[in-house]
């Protein structure tokens, strides 16, 4: 089988699950809070790895952050990851999910040829799933979310299963291609404590804007059309009550509570 | 407390503390209830590079000693003391090869081992040959170039797991004890099989079992160091061993307490938590005493003998004693501390007070432990006259 190189982006995200947020500026309060790699994100590179040991080919990790993430992306190297690349410059700022996918496509182009890009569904901070498929937009390559299993991968080619609501679809796709993928995919591994070793030792590349040839323009804040008016979670008061007795006797129930709350009965 | 450990063996503790968090703790219960050998665990703990920290580095190991061995014991115990022996068991059938074996012997087995490719066991116990090792009654005789062997093993760790065994036999009865050798005997030698498998009071994950050699031929290049030296290669292996068997009374002890402290945290009685109540809280600190005074003892140990110590056997028979009735006494109190709900399954501290008893027992009873100690002592006085 020819050696396949993969990329897995991974985001850096607050380490609770209960995000907190400013209230006034209406961003992620991240002072405080252990930061993590994006859970999502894990079983994104852990795929990657297995497809790595099957074809011996290549994973690079990258992600676009502050400078401190760098420490994240060597855990990925201890996990066995190759090679990371941490995007990161003061005009990333800021940026929405559509000035994160530019910065990552012109970090991915300047990194060169690959065969597959894998992100996680979401990031467990904002949820809003928007960076893998825009980020293949920006690329001009094919993609598919919520993939939970890759059936078959080789080179020019990639048959996986999409989760839906009630099943699964098949999904075939020419590569390159992006693929975001849900935790029913695998489960990753544990690091090993050569690769920890190695990790300890690693580099982590460090590009800017300019390294990546990026139009400021369209990075970070500047290049954030998204404007958060208000985030909230939407409240579900759903309150039931079981009714009990025989089918016959539920049913009156029912329909007695149906005229109380003033149903109207067609004609 | 600060124990300066290097910043590798900090790491193994660490990823050996992860897996048993992440991986362990989780399904110990089940593993317990069904007595069934942890292979999917011990795969995990393999591909983590943990079967290797004892392993010298030319041979595929981390090049660690017995402090490194016995930091992943310790962690692996805390959450389930059974399914750390697959490990610890193997440290112990790895250890004559280590110690005695030759650059060949070594070169063959040592890989593997170190890899988590296989497992291994150590054979000196028969029906009448408990803590009088010298007991022995299996017979290897030298016949051409091969070694036949005939005998029964029992209550051995890893039995019918592993794929290496390292087995004491007499070459010469008339010698008694310096009438024993060792030797490596692999899976699957034709005259070797398995007997009866035991049911345990704890640690039941941990498979222990008869080792049956009926006219079992071995090669002659199988001899552990040379005829006649079983008994020392038995008594050496154990004296490094014995601190692997005192941090899984460790790990097992801690274990206990962390889960006493919290629930004593969380338990409302009379209004209050029960940890307001002074009963309790002395003793959570006397546990906590107990398992600190055993720490320092062991990695202590561990350190004097991976300094290449040669008088060893005084202080790590008293580190697995200190341990292993430590373990017995805070796994006794943690179900006190949890009452009724102590004595349930669904709290993880009536399975450890069955895990921590083994400790006491095997690698030389306590009592064997501390004849050692005492006389030790008298010899030392005796030769200062
Ligand atoms: C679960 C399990 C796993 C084991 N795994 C292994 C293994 O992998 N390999 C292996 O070779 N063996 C193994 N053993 C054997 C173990 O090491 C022995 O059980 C142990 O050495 C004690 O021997 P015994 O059980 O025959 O007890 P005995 O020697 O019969 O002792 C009975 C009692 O008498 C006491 N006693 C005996 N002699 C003296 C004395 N001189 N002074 C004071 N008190 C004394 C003992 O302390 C004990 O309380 C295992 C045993 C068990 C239960």
């Amino acid at each position: 089988m020819n050696k396949l190189n993969i990329i897995v982006c991974v985001k850096q995200v607050p380490g609770t699950n209960e995000v907190k947020m400013n209230k006034e500026t209406n961003t992620i309060i991240r002072e405080g809070v252990e930061a993590i790699i994006n859970p999502f994100d894990t079983y994104a590179l852990e795929e990657g790895l297995r497809i790595k040991d099957k074809t011996s080919g290549k994973v690079t990790v990258m992600s676009m952050g502050i400078p401190t993430v760098a420490d994240l992306l060597k855990e990925t190297i201890a996990l066995g990851a190759d090679e990371t690349v941490l995007l990161s410059d003061r005009a990333f700022a800021g940026a929405d999910t559509l000035a994160t996918s530019y910065a990552l496509s012109m970090g991915i182009k300047k990194l060169g040829s690959y065969d597959l890009i894998i992100c996680g569904k979401q990031a467990t901070d904002g949820d809003t799933a928007q960076v893998g498929p825009s980020l293949a937009e920006k690329l001009k390559i094919p993609h598919s979310t919520y993939i939970r299993k890759i059936e078959e991968i080789r080179e020019g080619y990639i048959r996986c299963q999409r989760m839906t609501e009630d099943g699964y679809e098949v999904i075939e796709m020419s590569l390159p291609a992006v693929i975001t993928v849900v935790k029913e995919i695998n489960e990753p591994r544990l690091p090993s404590i050569k690769g920890m070793m190695r990790a300890k030792k690693a580099n982590v590349t460090v590009w800017t804007a300019d390294d990546i040839n990026a139009d400021k323009n369209l990075c970070g804040l500047r290049g954030s059309p998204t404007q958060v008016v208000k985030t909230f979670v939407p409240v579900h008061e759903v309150q039931s009550e079981m009714l009990e007795g025989t089918p016959q006797e539920q049913a009156k129930s029912l329909v007695d509570k149906m005229i109380n709350m003033q149903f109207k009965t067609c004609k | 407390m600060e124990y300066f450990l290097t910043e590798e063996q900090l790491m193994i503790k660490e990823l050996a503390a992860k897996i048993a968090d992440e991986k362990i703790a989780p399904v110990a219960l089940q593993y317990d209830e069904e007595g069934k050998f942890p292979h999917d665990i011990m795969k995990i703990i393999a591909d983590s590079d943990l079967c290797g920290v004892y392993i010298e580095e030319k041979y595929g190991g981390l090049g660690g000693g017995i402090l490194e061995m016995s930091l992943v014991v310790e962690e692996l115990s805390r959450a389930c003391g059974g399914i750390s022996l697959a490990f610890a068991g193997t440290g112990l059938g790895t250890f004559p090869i280590i110690l005695f074996g030759n650059e060949e012997q070594k070169a063959k087995y040592l890989p593997d081992i170190a890899s988590g490719k296989k497992l291994a066991a150590f054979g000196l116990t028969e029906a009448n040959a408990g803590s009088d090792a010298a007991g022995v009654q299996t017979t290897a005789q030298l016949d051409g170039d091969e070694y036949v062997l005939n005998g029964t093993k029992q209550w051995i760790t890893n039995g019918g797991e592993a794929e290496i065994y390292t087995v004491i036999a007499c070459t010469n009865r008339s010698k008694g004890a310096r009438g024993f050798s060792a030797f490596i005997v692999e899976k699957d030698t034709p005259g070797f099989t398995f007997g009866k498998k035991e049911n345990k009071m704890g640690i039941r994950a941990s498979c222990t079992r008869e080792l049956v050699f009926d006219n079992c031929r071995i090669p002659k290049k199988n001899l552990l160091a040379k005829e006649g030296m079983g008994f020392i290669v038995a008594m050496k292996t154990l004296d490094r061993t014995r601190p692997g068997v005192a941090a899984q009374a460790l790990g097992i002890a801690q274990g206990a307490f962390d889960a006493a402290l919290k629930y004593s945290r969380e338990r409302v009685q009379f209004g209050q938590t029960i940890s307001s109540f002074q009963a309790i809280q002395h003793m959570l600190a006397d546990m906590a005493i107990q398992i600190e005074a055993s720490r320092c003892l062991v990695y202590q140990t561990c350190r004097h003998i991976d300094s290449g110590a040669k008088n060893i056997s005084r202080e790590s028979a008293m580190a697995k004693v200190m341990a292993s009735d430590t373990a017995m006494k805070v796994t006794t109190d943690a179900v006190q501390i949890l009452g009724g709900y102590g004595y349930m399954k669904e709290y993880p501290v009536e399975k450890m007070m069955r895990d921590a008893k083994i400790t006491q027992i095997y690698e030389g009873t306590n009592q064997i432990q501390r004849n050692v100690i005492a006389l030790e002592l008298i010899k030392e006085l005796s030769s200062k006259k």
